[in-house]
This record gives C-alpha cells, structure tokens and sequence, in this order.
C-alpha cells in the first residue's frame, strides 16, 4: 500500500490505490448523489402532500382528468428501460461490448418513448386549457375553486417536468456511454461508468414510480 | 543555505506555473487556495456593505442613504456573508486543502469534482455580483414570500440563481469529503483515530449534501412563482406563503452548523495542540459532530414560532431546540477539560481558539434564550437576534477560521506569520466585535427591531458604541490581511511542524509537496498522541 503516485489510467486515477478502491468511492459517490437527488424531489413532494391534504376534492378531480392509460404506458415503458439497462450491466460486467451498445441503445429508444408519450401528454394539457395561467379552466370544479386546481397542475408540471429534465439527462449519458462503448473503453475489469449509470436511471425511474400514483391514480375513485 | 535547499525542493506551488496550471490544477490543495481567494474578496465585499449600514445606524434620522437602499445594504450583506463566505469558508478552503493530507490522502476522491465546485462558486458569485452591480436586491437574504414573489422590483431572480449555483457547490464538495472520508483513509487510521477536525467536516458534510438540495428546490419553486405565477406561495390561488419558510429553513437552519462545525473541528485541533494533550473525551466529541448535524434537521420550526405554525408544533421545536445545546455544551466542556493540567501556550491559533470558546459560549446561550417560546415572541426580528447569530457566526465561525488560518498557514506556504502582529490583531478583532455585538443584545432587548434604520433617539448611543466597535473590527481584520501577504515573502521559512501537532499533515514538508507524502503513511497511533512528536518542535525542513 505503500505505493507512490502511479501512471494515471482511465481505470485508475491517480489519487487511488487500487481499483476496487475507485470503485468503491465511484459507487458511493453516486448513491450519495441520489440521496441528494431524494431531498430535491423531496420538496416537491412535501409541497403536493401539504396542497392535496388541504384541497382533497379539487385535487380528486384534477387528478382524474389526467390520461390514466398513458401514464400507465409510460410506466410500463419506464419499467421495461430499467430491465434493459439491467441487462447492459451484466454485459458490461461480462466485457461483451456488442451486448452492451445494444442494451444502451434500447435503453435509450424506451427512453425516448417515454418523453414522447409525456410530451403528447402536455400537449392535450395545452389544448384543453389545463396549463396554470389567465386561460386556465378545469371542468367540473366550481369557479371559486380554479385556483385550487391550478395548483394541482403547477405541481403536475413542476414535478413531471422535473422528472423528464432527469430524462433528458438520463438519454444524454446513454449516448455518451455507448460512444465510450464503441471505443472500447470499458472491459469486464473496468466499467464503472456503465454501472453508475445504471444507478441513475434505476432512480430516474424509481422517482416516476412514486409521481404516478401521487398523480394518476390517488383517489380517482371519489370522481 | 537552508533557504536555498527548501526554495529548490519541487512542492505543490512550484510544481507548475502559469495562470492555466492553477485554473485546470485538479491539486485539492491549490483550488483550496482558489477558494481562499474567492471567499476573501467576499468577506471584503459583504464587510463593505456592513461598514455602509453601521455608519447609517450612526444617527437615528436615516439620513445616509434611502430606506430601499438601506434594504438592499442589508440583503447583500447577508447575501454575500452567508452563501459566499460563510458556508464555503472553513470546509471549501481549510478542509479541501487538510482533509485530504488528514487522513494521509493524496487527493480527494474526486479532483474534478472538486475544481468543478469551485467554478460553481465563481459562476453563482457572478451572477450575485452582477444583481449587486445592476442594483441590488432588497428581500433580506431570506427571500420571504410573497414580498419576493410579487411585490419586489429589483434583482430577486439573479441573487436566487447565484445561490442555486453556489448550492450545488457546496452540494458537490459534501459529497466529496463523504466519499474521501470512506475510502481514501491511509492504512491504520481508523474511524476513531481521524482528527476531530475531519469528524466535523464529515458531520457538516452530511448536512451539506442532505439540506442543500432542498434550498436549490425552494428556489426553483421562488423562481417558477416569480416568473410563472405557478401559485405554490400565493394566498389567491390556494398557496401558502408560509410554506416557503418551512422549505428554506429545512435547509438554512442547519446551514447554520454548516458555518459552524468546521469551526468547532477546528478549535478541537487548536486546542489539544497549544496544550499538548488530546481532547478530554475523543470519541464523544467526534460523535457529538453527528449529533449536532442530525438534531440540527430538527429544530427549523423555531424560526416560525410568531408565523402561523400552531402553538404545539412551537412547543416541540422549542424543546428540540434545546436538544442541540447538549452536544455543543460537550464540546465546550470537553475542550475546557483538555485544557486542565495542559501545557498551554498562548500562541496566535490558541487565542483564537479562546476567542471562539467565549464568544461561542455567549452566542449558544442567547440562543436557547430565542429557542424560548415566551422570551422569543419579545425578541423576535429584534437586535437581539442579530446580535445571538452573529456571535455564532462571527465570534464563533469567523474567529475559529482565521484561528485556523493562522495555524496551517505555515503549511499552505511555508512561511510562518509575524506572532507579534498577530496576536495584537487577535486581540483587537476580539474587543472590537465585542463592542460591536454587545451592545446590539441590549438594543434588541429594549425593542430595536432589525433593519430599520430610522429609530427613536435613546436607542443612539447604543448603536454608536456599535459602530464604534466595528470600526475597531475592521481594522482587526485588515492587519492580517496585510501581514499574510507581507509573510509570503518576507516571513520566517516554516519547518514541517511549527506546533509540534500531531496530524498527519504535520508529517510531511512545508508547503506539501504535490501528492502531499513522499511516502503513503501509516497510521499507528490514536489521534493526538503527543509521544510520537517529542522532539519533532523545533526541527527544520
């Protein structure tokens, strides 16, 4: 252990000792990333907990107006990328770069699906006069009440838009690792950045795993 | 002939040059510097705006200046004190540059990272500065809705982004110093054998990567209300002004022990080396770090208690709040403790040290006197207050970071500071901020509400004696800025161990070289065993 500072590699900076070493603190790295991640989200979430505890029936309403069924596509979609990029890991794991480009590459198309069945979404949002501001009307809901449903939808908005920035980000990842892939850099020794990735749009997807039952389906019944 | 031999050694200054080696440098140690710089032009600037509301408060007209530019004088002082000085300065500058040597590292875990950090800061600077230049902002540092939100015309959204950015900043260095505290340790140096310093900068950076996060989504939310009319905060469409304050106090409470654990690591260290003993109670002072960074999650509501929380929700955050004087009265005892039957010596860092353990004291009593319930419906947005957090703040955080920049300097430039200076520095910045604070709990505590500056006659000669005391204040401040950079060339070449300490930082030259050891040490002994440097003092080199 009492090694000098060595010849930096890709697989070994040159502040570590060992490559498990970097692993571990690349891995930790993350996961204390997405803890952060967690709380950013979180304020959100306190923010829809506190407005549905004291707008229960308006936000019944808003939230049924919602298209169930492609929300629920999308989490189907969202679940399905996790499994692929699930299976790129283990390729990864394995040094099967074909195996991993192909993965990355599935990943990214139920990705992108996702985004574009949301941004379908939004677009009704926008014909049917559910975006907050001076056009906004929900029907159903009484005219002293408008604001209250406006407030679901800002939340909607925020929160989904949120998610979907992460998307965004998620598909720009994916791009770069599968031109990393290509280059070969990443063996079965070395893949760090495959399986970090991993973590990442495993939480992306968690995330959206809690927006669709807090937005899509949460008393839907008292319609 | 020693001169000539230490200015040839290859170290982390001389080991490159050129502006591009110290903007791209990954060195943890260099961008410690970079941040030494940035939070020092801060200071001044946040001292300016300081120096501009004491003058006005020295007469009761409010003559000076207008009351929106009094407004915005106080917003930016708190602005450029709070988010660009005082969070970042003793973990960004003194821990990026020791935590790493501490544990006997070449690096932090993520160089990168940490460079990307500092640029963050730099960019969140800017845009703050240029809200400052373009005219100001004029919410307080608080940005309270629905004043920031709707009623404010100057540059609420500029500030807002600069501290969104900053906040990731300090978010990435958090992370950083977690992950270098698990996995980068040299061998042998165990959990309970790291300095105390290191604890506190693990306990502050768990707080940093878990409140931060929620100050960037509070003003994401600040800024879609502002831009958007989204309604979150706004009474008319059902939204709570209230609510802004529970989410920015969630962070900016704890932010608090951000400020001031590092402080507290710092003063553990001052204090068992100027009394060559290791701190009474190692491990519970290390574990009340921890303490302090959890029950500080606790206590947010206490900044609500004349908002429109119910009274029983006030009851329990007032009795959380008395919770955090525990770990911290650990502190101050077990460093009390350590001191008994030492062998002190009053160098510059000790009477820095002492400093903070005063000043500390006063300011952590006065706050359980606002984490009363009936004491703080008196006080509440009153000098008292400014004065309780300033003695945190100032007489706490400020004198442990320039303590400690007194005792590592020899380190960060091989070269020791004039003790004579320093110490009279030391001792005026003491009397000065006494006389600048004290008189403002008496003020607070006769009803001068915080940022006014028009007020009745008889509250005069108090704010005199204050401004009186911040005049001697910032001359104590400007001594060592002047003497530490009279020091980098013209000061006494520093040996490895000044102090004779025991950190491992003490074991390699001054200044390091570039992967900070010649060798990867190993750690065999506890923390601030004093038999392992016994005739280290007074060697050279």
């Amino acid at each position: 252990m009492a090694s000098q500072a060595h010849v930096e590699t890709l697989a070994l900076r040159e502040q570590f000792d060992t490559e498990a070493q970097q692993k571990d603190a690349s891995t930790l790295g993350m996961w204390i990333f997405l803890i952060t991640e967690i709380m950013f989200f979180g304020g959100m979430f306190l923010a829809y907990t506190v407005y549905r505890g004291a707008f229960p029936m308006v936000f019944a309403v808003a939230s049924s107006s919602l298209a169930l069924i492609l929300g629920a596509v999308n989490t189907v979609v969202l679940l399905c990328s996790s499994f692929t990029m699930v299976l790129a890991v283990r390729a990864a794991q394995l040094g099967q770069q074909r195996a991993i480009i192909l993965f990355l590459i599935l990943t990214l198309l139920l990705g992108g699906v996702f985004l574009g069945v949301k941004a379908y979404e939004w677009k009704d949002k926008f014909e049917e006069h559910h975006i907050p501001g001076p056009t906004f009307h929900l029907e159903g809901v009484a005219t002293d009440q408008q604001g209250h449903a406006q407030l679901f939808f800002s939340l909607y908005f925020a929160m989904t838009g949120l998610h979907a920035l992460h998307m965004v980000i998620g598909v720009g990842i994916l791009t770069f690792l599968i031109f990393q892939t290509r280059k070969g850099r990443y063996t079965a020794d070395y893949m760090t950045p495959v399986d970090v990735a991993g973590l990442y749009w495993h939480f992306v997807d968690i995330i959206w795993i809690f927006l669709f039952p807090l937005l899509y389906l949460i008393d839907r019944h008292m319609k | 002939m020693i001169t000539a031999a230490v200015q040839e050694r290859e170290h982390y200054l001389n080991a490159s040059y050129g502006i591009k080696s110290w903007l791209l440098t990954k060195d943890h140690k260099r961008i410690g510097l970079l941040y030494l710089a940035t939070i020092t032009l801060f200071f001044f600037l946040g001292g300016a705006f300081a120096t501009l509301i004491r003058i006005e408060l020295l007469t009761p007209q409010g003559g000076l200046v207008s009351s929106e530019t009094y407004n915005k004088l106080f917003t930016m002082h708190g602005v450029a004190m709070v988010f660009f000085f005082l969070i970042p300065s003793i973990p960004a500058s003194l821990g990026n540059f020791f935590l790493p040597m501490m544990i006997g590292a070449r690096d932090l875990a993520f160089p990168r990272i940490n460079l990307l950090s500092w640029y963050l800061l730099v960019i969140g600077g800017l845009f703050s500065l240029f809200a400052m230049l373009a005219g100001g902002v004029d919410t307080g540092w608080t940005f309270y809705t629905p004043y920031s939100t709707t009623y404010s015309n100057t540059w609420v959204i500029a500030t807002a982004l600069g501290i969104f950015v900053a906040g990731f900043s300090s978010i990435l260095t958090g992370l950083n110093f977690i992950v270098t505290v698990h996995t980068m340790r040299a061998p042998g140096m165990t959990w309970f054998r790291l300095p105390l310093f290191v604890w506190a900068n693990y306990a502050t950076a768990l707080i940093q990567v878990l409140g931060t996060p929620v100050l960037a989504v509070t003003i994401v939310l600040l800024f879609c209300e502002r831009v958007f009319h989204i309604g979150i905060f706004d009474p008319v469409l059902g939204g709570d002004p209230v609510l802004f304050q529970h989410l920015f106090w969630f962070y900016s409470h704890p932010a608090v022990y951000i400020m001031v654990l590092p402080a507290m690591g710092v003063v553990s260290e001052l204090i068992s080396t100027f009394s060559r003993k290791p701190i009474f109670g190692y491990r519970i002072v290390a574990c009340s770090s921890l303490a302090i960074a959890v029950l500080g999650f606790l206590v947010w509501g206490h900044h609500l208690f004349v908002s429109t929380q119910s009274v029983y929700a006030g009851m329990v955050f007032s009795f959380l709040s008395y919770f955090v004087a525990i770990p911290s009265a650990i502190k101050v005892f077990n460093w009390t403790a350590t001191l008994y039957k030492g062998s002190i010596s009053y160098a510059t860092p000790m009477l820095y040290a002492f400093g903070f353990i005063g000043l500390f004291t006063i300011g952590g009593l006065t706050g359980l006197f606002v984490a009363c319930l009936g004491i703080d419906v008196h006080v509440t947005d009153t000098y008292f207050v400014v004065a309780h957090f300033h003695y945190i703040m100032v007489g706490g955080t400020i004198m442990a970071y320039m303590g400690g920049l007194h005792y590592w300097w020899p380190k960060m430039t091989g070269r020791m500071y004039p003790e004579a200076w320093a110490k009279l520095s030391a001792l005026v910045i003491f009397l000065g901020f006494n006389l600048t604070f004290f008189p403002q709990f008496i003020l607070g505590y006769l009803g001068m509400p915080r940022r006014y500056h028009v007020y009745p006659e008889e509250f005069q000669i108090l704010h005199v004696l204050s401004t009186a005391g911040a005049s001697v204040l910032a001359v104590g401040y400007a001594i060592p800025m002047m003497y530490f950079i009279w020091s980098l060339r013209y000061g006494k070449l520093a040996p490895a161990n000044p102090w004779g300490a025991t950190g491992l930082e003490w074991q390699t030259a001054s200044p390091p070289p570039a992967h900070n050891f010649e060798e990867t040490p190993v750690v065999t002994h506890e923390a601030y065993d004093y038999s392992t440097v016994i005739g280290e003092v007074i060697e050279v080199g």
